[in-house]
């Protein structure tokens, strides 16, 4: 599997998400905001977390209108795989990869802990590694991971089987309890908690190596 | 030319900073205050000289970037 993991002026989660791509055995080009194109073979884009341009404007909004997003609007229209994680979840939504938006926590506080997430559909190259309804455990650090939809696309997201992990117990106000969605075709996830934080038992869990590990055996074989 | 964008959460949509902001208020005594919505401002100074075409420019720069019409909506005056 070939991994391209996107650094935008801002972004944190970067070095740590090509870790843990190379740790399930990935080979990670790190890629420039400013770069037009993807490396050549590229199989998935990671989408970092993040401050990407500080949060200026809204979260995600000008990091959606930089050049390596319009290639990776391309990659993605032609069934590229992509994940974005936290800053990166609320880039692909501004950019209408996925659908929605990331607003405000409705507590208003900045949210750091581990928190407990259930799996709700396994049917996708990220969560096949788990059984729909298991519980995991991923760090979550976020203002803005309030998850917001239309009563029509959450209708839609359900009766798609779209909606990939949901919180145990709703730290943020999310619509439907909402952590990750994926797209129509299954290949683009995005999520606020950070699976790439947990993939080596010095993290404290290494719930997040599955993901990296089943989206590592999809591509593969695809 | 002058242009001014208020952007604001969309109605029904759960504003938390102005529900905060309200909250506030009724501590410092203001007991009249029924709702508060928060939203933005921005100015822009065109080169445009052409009211209407302005208004049209301004309204694309909504659509596609001041905005996130999934959760706000917004309003253009030009001046």
């Amino acid at each position: 599997m070939k991994a391209a993991v996107i650094t935008f002026p801002g972004s944190n989660c970067d070095r740590d998400l090509a870790v843990a791509f190379e740790r399930a055995g990935a080979n990670v080009t790190r890629v420039w905001h400013k770069d037009h194109v993807l490396p050549a073979g590229t199989d998935i884009v990671g989408v970092p977390g993040g401050f990407s341009y500080g949060d200026y404007l809204r979260c995600g909004a000008i990091a959606a209108q930089s050049p390596i997003m319009q290639a990776v609007r391309a990659f993605v229209a032609k069934g590229g795989y992509a994940i974005g994680i936290c800053n990166g979840f609320q880039i692909l939504t501004e950019t209408g990869l996925l659908p929605g938006a990331l607003m405000r926590n409705a507590g208003l506080k900045f949210i750091c802990k581990t928190v407990a997430l259930k799996v709700a559909t396994a049917n996708s190259a990220f969560t096949s590694g788990w059984s729909k309804g298991q519980t995991i455990h991923f760090p979550v650090a976020h203002h803005d991971g309030n998850y917001t939809i239309d009563a029509e696309g959450l209708a839609r997201l359900k009766s798609e089987d779209r909606i990939a992990l949901t919180y145990a117990e709703n730290p943020n106000g999310a619509m439907a309890d909402i952590a990750g969605i994926l797209s129509e075709n299954r290949r683009v996830l995005g999520l606020m908690p950070h699976p790439e934080r947990v993939v080596e038992s010095a993290h404290g869990g290494t719930d997040g190596s599955v993901l990296f590990r089943s989206l590592l055996d999809a591509t593969v074989s695809a | 030319m002058k242009a001014r964008v208020h952007v604001m959460l969309k109605d029904g949509v759960l504003d938390p900073q102005g529900e905060a902001v309200r909250h506030a208020l009724g501590t410092l005594g203001f007991d009249g205050v029924k709702g508060v919505r928060q939203g933005k401002v921005i100015e822009l100074d065109l080169a445009a000289t052409d009211k209407a075409a302005a208004e049209a420019e301004v309204k694309a720069m909504c659509e596609k970037l001041l905005a996130n019409t999934v959760i706000e909506k917004f309003s253009v005056e030009i001046a």
